[in-house]
């Protein structure tokens, strides 16, 4: 489809027609490596001495710890809680009151409170021999009642997963701007909608390599990690050591998505281990650990209520929602942020005058739950966009409709929304104007009239979200958790050759950070991206940041990259006026040139002067040299939004439950794209993650607090085969706060499918009186709920 | 997910095999494909102290036509059969089931006679050999025995293999001129374990029809006379006489309580109908 096709930045891009610059669709420069195989992954590095570990975990979600038995004759080999001694366990506490705090211990201690929780670690010189170890392993466990169901563990006389809080909730958070003005609207509809628990299943696992550096006193780490700063702080933290004798690469990362995001317990100990041992040390997390025993999402439950008039104007929302924050408070983003979100962004991108959302960050014994792609935004989208299409049938307009009622209008931006969410920019009602067009809803119209040849039915759906990213200092010092995004960093040094190396404690797993943060200097000093190096993923090497997160990286390390490049552009203006022999203010630096009236100099020719042939600058040229740190932060760092409207057409067989996408249209608007091939990469592999939340992906418990899906058998992803050839649209309003006019849109492309799916199933099966509100939509629940819906009617009739 | 110790021997001909399985007296595993016994390896599912490697007898790789039936060596691959390298008695039904079983890389690699042996109800060759009215030859070196497809798959994950015998030979009768042939299944996403198959072989002009539900819990239900299902006879309007309580109550009685499942098996039933009177 058309691209482009919106707003046009109206500032001036220096690069002019380089190709290479910002807005220019470069083949990205890491594929070279990675689509050839030649990238390395923590599991492709290599040490000398380097030794397996595998874990013994618990095989109970609930219990007290009688004894861990050793074979005598691994003794040496594995190693638990009570060998680690002056190891503290891993807190993540939250600021907002009430707040209760879990202390997650690297090695269980006394009890266990999830399966697959580390009990011991067991040591050989290879995976298998060490799987043998730990299967020779055998615990004393008393299970204890599993709380195993967020709304049950709430009520009184559950079980407790922390006995000391009394109760299981972490935190519970009210807000409300003045509900009452909307209990007398016309139209009220009330729900219970809920999203399943999730694995966030990227193509790489998590994956540790330790090993500890005698002459430099420094333990190194190599992790696949997203925010290798943070996980340092937190391991000099848990480990008791100066920040500076920890060193934390994170090479090539196959996807993060979140996963990637907190501390392991598995690094501490496998640090802790390198340094006991003396030899490095691996422990590389396999795919049933990832799938039972590492960190979940999603696990979101609603009891919400829509106020609305009859013309479908929203009068107020009502709400209670819970969040399912397993046993543990992560590190850094705690227990509460999931749900505490919820409460901020429920509205969406709607007007509205009444609100109130009450949430619940309960612990239960499964895995700690984390952000992923999307956060809360994903749950929060399926909960309020199907209500919006209960109001459009209640109000008996089109769904579309609604939407445009209630958005908020291009006129009115910059907007503060009722939860005091400060959106930037951006013309709402368009994308949605474009998507409904798109898709062509009255040609579905038409042909649900014909109905289907062979039975099924088919349906439409819409929805539409708005994304802040790039959350900054204000955003987060809010939450009080143990990470708060500031200034961002990035160092530019150009080489003797000419060469620019730019260093960002940003990382990138998939994001093309490599073609695109080069795009931006590009764009300011006109070096040719092939000769820019990105360093990233190493604390040794790169400034300070909290790393890669919240769709922040583009915004913060691209306006830190652009802030660098501007005053090391400034220092190659300077030296080249000397050599040009001209004031420096009748110089100007344009396409890699420093150009004067008399001739131009290029940067290559001022860094070979610079480095190498210091005898021909004049004595009072200014020693600041040509590599720089500068800091970064937004005009306003409330963050940037981002949104998107999606359109689904489906067919549903009601009989077999099978769904079919037949038809999908993204119309979205991140901003000004640095590069908008990466921008659809990231679209598409986040509607793929959607399509797994709307229709495939879930991880169920049975009572016991047993995870049942234990391989990729039972725990379903998309395929190639599942996500179809989606049609996308761009426009580009510019954030007026931000270098170029950037907004953060890597998460968005996972936050809306769950909504548009299931709405478009809804509306494939209205007729026959059926309501899907739970995500995914499998073939059992829509024969369910088909059955169902025809006993109602017989028992009517 | 790395499997315990094992000691691994790969035969050159099949009674240096059915040696080796009768000497570990049970402790040993046949892998061919290993596209389900990899797995169930790493998973430590199973933990045997031998793997008999039987991809290297040629004996099992044949595949001919012999008294009217095809006769496939248990090595034959489920790409051998959907590419057309095996000959068909069966007018294309075996290539169409072969071409959707798994991914094109589990059918390179995966076997008919593993498939029956591992005798997974979710699989594919269990349902629809069953239709067709295969029998499967077992051998040991105390010597071989015959029997049909649904004798031989007697539970979940469970065959008649005995200990020291393997599966040698599939025999798949020829598919009369007369015979209607369907087959559906429904998986969540391609590829994927299906959760409900029907394999239906109804031949009007004889009066007789063969129809198997399967992907259950438990083995399929093969049903070998199959006119209670479509009101007591079989004719040529078996598509309307199909009564859907009959297959209701066998799928009740095969012990599914839940509703919604018996209504996908049934339906999913009713498809292969469709695609046999087509």
């Amino acid at each position: 489809m058309k691209e482009g096709a919106g707003l046009r930045n109206e500032r001036e891009f220096p690069s002019g027609k380089s190709g290479q610059g910002v807005g220019a669709r470069l083949p990205r420069k890491e594929d070279d490596r990675l689509m050839r195989g030649r990238g390395q992954y923590v599991a492709d590095i290599r040490l000398a001495g380097l030794q397996d570990v595998a874990f013994v975990r618990s095989p109970l979600a609930h219990a007290r710890i009688r004894g861990i038995h050793v074979p005598e004759r691994y003794r040496g080999s594995v190693f638990t809680a009570a060998d680690l001694g002056g190891i503290k366990p891993i807190r993540a506490v939250s600021g907002l009151p009430g707040f209760k705090i879990s202390e997650q211990p690297v090695l269980a201690t006394g009890k266990v409170r999830q399966v697959g929780e580390l009990v011991a670690m067991c040591l050989a010189p290879t995976r298998a021999e060490a799987e043998d170890i730990a299967a020779s392993v055998t615990l004393d466990l008393e299970e204890l009642p599993a709380v195993y169901d967020m709304l049950k563990a709430r009520e009184p006389g559950s079980a407790l997963v922390h006995e000391h809080w009394g109760d299981n909730v972490f935190l519970e958070t009210n807000y409300e701007v003045d509900i009452s003005v909307a209990l007398d609207a016309p139209i009220k509809v009330t729900r219970e909608i809920s999203t399943a628990r999730q694995c966030m299943s990227p193509l790489e696992g998590r994956g540790v390599v330790a090993t500890f550096d005698r002459r430099l006193d420094q333990l190194t780490l190599h992790s696949a990690a997203q925010m290798p700063h943070i996980t340092r702080s937190g391991l000099a933290e848990c480990l008791g050591m100066e920040e500076g004798q920890i060193r934390v690469i994170s090479p090539d990362v196959g996807g993060g998505f979140g996963h990637k995001g907190i501390l392991l317990p598995e690094e501490v100990c496998l640090s802790w281990l390198a340094m006991q041992r003396g030899h490095p040390v691996r422990w590389l997390e396999d795919r049933r650990e990832h799938l039972v025993a590492s960190s979940n999402c999603r696990e979101h439950h609603y009891k919400i209520t829509v106020y609305a008039d009859r013309d479908g104007t929203l009068r107020g929302i009502d709400c209670e929602a819970t969040v399912d924050s397993g046993a543990y408070s992560s590190y850094p983003f705690s227990a509460c942020l999931e749900a505490a979100q919820i409460a901020s962004i429920l509205p969406g991108p709607y007007k509205m005058p009444a609100y109130r959302c009450r949430t619940f960050s309960v612990a239960t014994n499964k895995c700690p739950i984390l952000p992923y792609r999307g956060v809360a935004r994903t749950g929060v989208c399926f909960a309020l966009e199907l209500m919006l299409d209960l109001v459009a049938a209640e109000a008996g307009l089109e769904p579309g409709e609604v939407r445009l009622r209630n958005l908020v209008l291009p006129e009115q931006m910059p907007f503060d929304n009722i939860t005091r969410k400060h959106f930037d920019s951006g013309d709402y009602p368009e994308a949605m104007r474009r998507a409904l067009a798109a898709i062509d809803v009255d040609s579905i119209r038409a042909k649900q009239r014909l109905g289907e040849v062979d039975g099924r039915r088919i349906g439409v759906g819409v929805s539409i979200y708005c994304e802040q990213a790039a959350h900054g200092t204000s955003v987060y010092s809010g939450w009080g958790i143990p990470m708060v995004p500031g200034h961002e960093q990035a160092s530019a040094r150009l080489t003797p050759d000419g060469g620019l190396e730019l260093r960002v404690g940003v990382h990138s797993h998939g994001q093309g950070m490599e073609t695109t943060l080069a795009q931006v200097a590009h764009e300011i000093l006109g070096v040719d991206v092939a000769k820019i190096r990105i360093i990233l993923g190493d604390t040794a090497m790169t400034p300070y940041s909290t790393g890669t997160w919240g769709s922040r990286s583009m915004v913060m390390a691209g306006g830190a990259v652009a802030t660098a490049c501007r005053e090391l552009g400034e220092r190659a203006r300077r030296i080249g006026a000397k050599l040009l022999q001209h004031d420096p203010a009748a110089v100007v630096l344009q396409n890699g040139e420093v150009r004067g009236v008399n001739g131009s100099v290029n940067i290559q020719t001022i860094a070979h002067t610079w480095y190498r042939r210091p005898q021909d600058l004049p004595a009072d040229v200014d020693p600041g040299g040509l590599e720089v740190t500068q800091g970064y932060k937004p005009v306003r760092d409330s963050g940037t939004f981002s949104y998107a409207a999606h359109a689904a057409v489906v067919a549903v067989d009601p009989d077999v439950g099978e769904v079919e996408i037949l038809d999908y249209v993204i119309v979205e608007d991140g901003g000004v794209l640095v590069n908008p091939q990466v921008v659809d990469g990231q679209i598409y592999g986040g509607l793929a993650q959607g399509i797994g939340t709307a229709l495939y992906e879930e991880m169920p418990f049975d009572a016991s607090g047993q995870p049942l899906a234990t391989t990729l058998a039972d725990y379903l992803l998309p395929g190639p085969t599942e996500v179809p050839a989606a049609r996308l649209d761009h426009m580009e309003t510019p954030s007026p706060y931000t270098q170029f006019g950037v907004k953060g849109i890597g998460e968005g492309g996972a936050i809306a499918p769950p909504a548009a799916i299931a709405n478009a199933v809804n509306d494939a099966l209205r007729p026959l009186g059926v309501e899907l509100m739970q995500s995914p939509i499998t073939p059992h629940r829509v024969v369910e709920a088909v059955l169902a819906a025809r006993a109602t009617e017989r028992s009517a009739a | 997910m790395k499997p315990a110790p094992f000691a691994y021997e790969r035969p050159r001909d099949l009674d240096a095999a059915l040696s080796m399985l009768a000497a570990s007296g049970g402790s040993a595993k046949v892998i061919a494909g290993g596209q389900s016994l990899g797995p169930m390896l790493n998973l430590r599912l199973v933990q045997p102290e031998l793997i008999v490697d039987i991809s290297g007898l040629a004996e099992l790789k044949r595949a001919e036509v012999s008294r009217g039936e095809l006769v496939l060596g248990a090595l034959v691959t489920h790409a051998d059969i959907e590419d057309g390298r095996t000959a068909d008695v069966t007018r294309g039904a075996m290539r169409g089931v072969a071409a959707n079983i798994a991914y094109r890389a589990v059918r390179n690699r995966g076997t008919i006679g593993g498939s029956l042996s591992h005798a997974d109800p979710a699989a594919d060759w269990i349902s629809a050999l069953a239709a067709l009215g295969a029998r499967v030859t077992l051998r040991s070196l105390a010597g071989a025995r015959t029997m049909a497809i649904e004798a031989f798959v007697v539970g979940a994950l469970e065959s008649a293999l005995r200990a020291g015998e393997i599966v040698e030979a599939i025999h798949v009768p020829s598919r009369a001129a007369s015979a209607h042939w369907g087959y559906a299944k429904s998986c969540r996403k391609t590829g994927e374990f299906a959760h409900a198959i029907a394999a239906v072989l109804i031949d009007p002009t004889a009066a007789s029809a063969r129809v198997v539900i399967g992907a259950i819990d438990t083995t399929p239900i093969v049903v070998t006379d199959a006119a209670e299902l479509f009101g007591g006879r079989i004719a040529g309007d078996y598509k309307q006489c199909f009564d859907i309580r009959v297959a209701d109550a066998l799928l009740a009685k095969a012990g599914i309580d839940d509703a919604a499942q018996r209504h996908i098996h049934v339906s999913v039933l009713k498809r292969a109908l469709l695609e046999a009177a087509a």
